[in-house]
C-alpha cells in the first residue's frame, strides 16, 4: 500500500509541482492521468524514491522513504517497489530469465530462478526463458519488465506509460495482466499514463 | 553475481575486448620476455664466470677474448706461446690455471684441448667412465651426449676450425673416454681432450696441406708424443689465490709481454650495459603498448557507458547500490587486465621457448620458459591491475554518481 501527504517537488524556480494526496491500499489500483507537462513521471519518481520531494511524506508499506539514506532508500525499493517503464530496458548481456533473477537478487541476495520461471510462465513467455531481451517484441519485453517488478513481491508497483508504445491488442493484454498480477500479489498499483485504453480497465482515477 | 554480470557483459562485446586484450598481451609478453631473458642470461653468463678471475690470451679485443675462451660463442683473438704462458701460469698469485687450445669441431661442438683442470672449474667432474689420459681421448659434455647420441668406446673425427661443414680431420680419430656431470654451463656443450691432441691433430693437418699458411707454423714429425716446444695454445682461464692478482695483472701482462689478461667479469658487465640500451629501448615500447591497451579499456568503458546508463538506472532501480554499479564497471576492466596479464604471461613464455632453441643452435645457450621470476612479474602484474583500475576510474565513478530519475525521465 501506498499513502501520499501534502507532496510537492520543484525543478527550479517556475517549476513547481504541488500533487494531490493519495492513498492506495494492498491489491488495488490507482490510473494518474493528465497531459504532457503536469508532472506524472515527477510524481512516479517520487512515489518510488528515485527523487526526494521538497516537501511532504511518502509512505510506503509504513516506511516513510523521503526519509531514508541513498543507501537504505536503494534496498527498499529493490525490496518493496517494482516499476514498469514506458521502455523496457534489461541488461542486454544476460537473458531474459537472468534478468529477472538478477532483480530478486540484487534486493534479497537469493536467486529466485524458480519463482522467476513460473512468473514469466504466467506472463506467457515459458518459451523466450533463454533469449537475449533485444530478441523479442516490445510487447513481450514490456511482459518481461512486469516479471521482473513483481519477482520481489512488492508491496507498490508502479507503471509509468507502461502501454504506450504498443498496439491494441498488445496494451489490453499487458494492463490485464498488471491488473491481475497486482490483485493475486496483493500489491498496490499505481500507473500514470495519458493513454485513453487504460481508462476502461482502472475504474479508480484522478487526473493531474 | 556482480563479477558475473562483469563477466557477461565483457563477452557481450567481443571485438571491443579482444582489442583490449590483444593490446594488454602483447605489452604483458614483450615486458615478461624481457624479465625472463634478462634475468636468464645474466645468471648464465655469471654462473659460468663463478671460478674465472682473468683470462689470459692474444691480444685483441678483450670482449672477444671473454666471449670466445669463456663462453665459446665467439672466434678466438688469436694464439699465444705455451712457453711464455707457462711462466705466467706458474706465478705466485695464481691459484689455478687451465690452458685452452681450440682447434676442431664435431658437428657443431668445439673440441677444446685442455688439462682436466676445467672440469673442476665448471662443475662436477666425471658422471661416466674417465677423464681424457692419451692423445685423443676424450671427455663430452652431458648436452653433447645426449644430443649426439653418443656413449663411451665411441669413435669420431673432428672437423677443422668452428663450422660443422670444415674439413674433416680423418687421420686421428677421437675415443670417448668419459662424459662428464651436466654443470649448466658452457662445459655441457664442448668435448675437451688434452692440448697435445690439438697440437697432434694440426701438425698432421698442415703436413698435409702445407700450402696453407695459417699452419706453417713449426712443428717436427712426431707421431703421437709432441713437445711444447714452440707450441701454441689459445687462452689461460686464471683464478688467483690472492685478490691483488686481478688489480696488477691486466698492467703487468701489457707492459711485459705480448699477451692480454682480460676479466671476464668488466667485459660481461660492459656486454650487459650494451645490451641494456636495448633491453630498455624494448622495455619502454611495452609500457607505451600497455598504456594504449589502458586507453582503449578507458575508451569501450566509456562509450558504452553512454547506452548502458539505462542499464545501470534500472539495476538501481531492482535494488542496486550505487557501490555495486562502481564494482561493476571496476570489475569488468580488471578482468580484461587479468585475462590479459594471464596471455601474456603465457605468449612471452612461447616466445621464450622460441628463442631458446635457435639460441640453442647457435650459441649453445637455452632459456627456461618455466621459470618464475616472481617479484618482478609480481610488480607486472600489480602495474597491469593499477592500468586496469586507472582506465575504470573515470567511467565508475559517473556509473556510481548517475542519476536515475534524469535518466530514466528523458528515456
Amino acid at each position: 500500500m501506498i499513502v501520499t501527504k501534502n507532496l510537492s517537488f520543484s525543478y527550479g524556480k517556475n517549476a513547481t509541482f504541488s500533487f494531490p494526496d493519495i492513498a492506495v491500499p494492498s491489491g488495488e489500483s490507482l490510473l494518474i492521468t493528465g497531459g504532457s507537462g503536469r508532472g506524472k513521471t515527477t510524481l512516479l519518481h517520487l512515489l518510488g524514491g528515485l527523487l526526494r520531494p521538497q516537501a511532504g511524506e511518502v509512505i510506503v508499506e509504513q516506511t516513510n522513504i523521503t526519509g531514508l539514506s541513498e543507501k537504505k532508500l536503494d534496498r527498499f525499493r529493490g525490496r518493496h517497489i517494482g516499476l514498469v517503464l514506458q521502455q523496457s530496458y534489461f541488461v542486454a548481456s544476460l537473458n531474459v530469465l537472468e534478468n529477472v533473477v538478477l532483480a530478486s537478487w540484487l534486493a534479497t541476495g537469493k536467486q529466485a530462478t524458480e519463482k522467476a520461471k513460473q512468473l514469466l510462465q504466467q506472463l506467457d513467455l515459458q518459451d523466450h526463458l533463454h533469449k537475449q531481451p533485444s530478441q523479442l517484441s516490445i510487447g513481450q519485453q514490456q511482459r518481461v519488465s512486469v516479471a521482473r517488478a513483481l519477482i520481489n513481491e512488492p508491496g507498490l508497483l508502479l507503471a509509468d506509460e507502461p502501454t504506450s508504445s504498443l498496439d491494441d491488442e498488445n496494451a489490453h493484454r499487458v494492463a490485464g495482466m498488471l491488473a491481475q498480477l497486482a490483485k493475486q500479489y496483493g500489491t498496490a498499483l499505481v500507473i500514470v499514463t495519458h493513454d485513453q485504453r487504460l481508462k476502461d480497465i482502472f475504474p479508480n482515477q484522478i487526473s493531474l | 553475481m556482480i563479477a558475473r554480470i562483469a563477466w557477461k557483459n565483457i563477452w557481450f562485446k567481443p571485438l571491443n575486448t579482444a582489442l583490449s586484450i590483444i593490446l594488454l598481451t602483447a605489452s604483458v609478453a614483450i615486458i615478461t620476455l624481457l624479465i625472463l631473458l634478462q634475468e636468464q642470461f645474466e645468471k648464465q653468463f655469471d654462473s659460468n664466470i663463478d671460478n674465472i678471475d682473468l683470462v689470459l690470451g692474444a691480444q685483441g679485443s678483450p670482449l672477444q677474448l671473454i666471449l670466445s675462451a669463456v663462453y665459446q660463442i665467439d672466434a678466438p683473438t688469436g694464439n699465444i706461446d705455451y712457453t711464455e704462458a707457462k711462466t705466467w701460469m706458474k706465478h705466485r698469485f695464481v691459484q689455478t690455471a687451465v690452458p685452452l687450445a681450440f682447434g676442431d669441431n664435431y658437428k657443431g661442438f668445439r673440441i677444446v684441448g685442455t688439462t682436466t683442470d676445467y672440469l673442476t672449474i665448471y662443475g662436477k667432474g666425471i658422471k661416466e667412465g674417465r677423464p681424457f689420459a692419451k692423445n685423443f681421448e676424450v671427455v663430452i659434455g652431458s648436452s653433447v651426449a645426449t644430443k649426439m647420441n653418443v656413449k663411451i668406446g665411441d669413435k669420431f673425427f673432428g672437423s677443422h676450425g668452428d663450422a660443422a661443414e670444415g674439413e674433416l680431420h680423418e687421420d686421428h680419430a677421437y675415443i670417448i673416454t668419459g662424459i662428464a656431470a651436466p654443470t649448466g654451463k658452457v662445459a655441457d656443450n664442448l668435448i675437451l681432450c688434452n692440448i697435445p691432441s690439438v697440437w697432434a691433430m694440426h701438425d698432421e693437418g698442415a703436413h698435409e696441406h702445407a700450402e696453407e699458411d695459417e699452419h706453417s707454423h713449426e712443428h717436427e714429425h712426431q707421431d703421437e708424443a709432441v713437445t711444447e716446444e714452440g707450441k701454441e695454445i689459445t687462452a689461460v682461464l686464471i683464478k688467483f689465490r690472492s685478490k691483488m692478482g686481478i688489480v696488477m695483472w691486466p698492467r703487468l701482462i701489457a707492459q711485459n709481454t705480448k699477451m692480454q689478461a682480460a676479466s671476464p667479469a668488466i667485459e660481461i658487465n660492459r656486454l650487459f650495459s650494451l645490451f641494456g640500451i636495448g633491453l630498455q629501448a624494448l622495455q619502454y615500447l611495452a609500457y607505451g603498448i600497455m598504456f594504449i591497451s589502458g586507453i582503449s579499456i578507458f575508451i569501450a568503458l566509456y562509450n558504452t557507458l553512454k547506452e548502458r546508463k539505462y542499464e545501470f538506472a534500472l539495476l538501481r532501480v531492482n535494488g542496486a547500490s550505487r557501490l555495486q554499479l562502481l564494482w561493476l564497471v571496476l570489475i569488468e576492466s580488471l578482468l580484461l587486465c587479468t585475462t590479459g596479464f594471464i596471455f601474456g604471461t603465457v605468449v612471452g613464455r612461447i616466445a621464450l621457448s622460441l628463442i631458446s632453441g635457435s639460441s640453442e643452435s647457435e650459441f649453445k645457450m637455452s632459456f627456461n620458459p618455466l621459470e618464475f621470476v616472481w617479484q618482478k612479474e609480481g610488480y607486472l602484474f600489480g602495474l597491469t591491475i593499477f592500468v586496469g583500475i586507472l582506465a575504470a576510474v573515470i567511467p565508475a565513478v559517473k556509473a556510481y554518481s548517475l542519476n536515475i530519475s534524469k535518466t530514466l525521465a528523458n528515456a
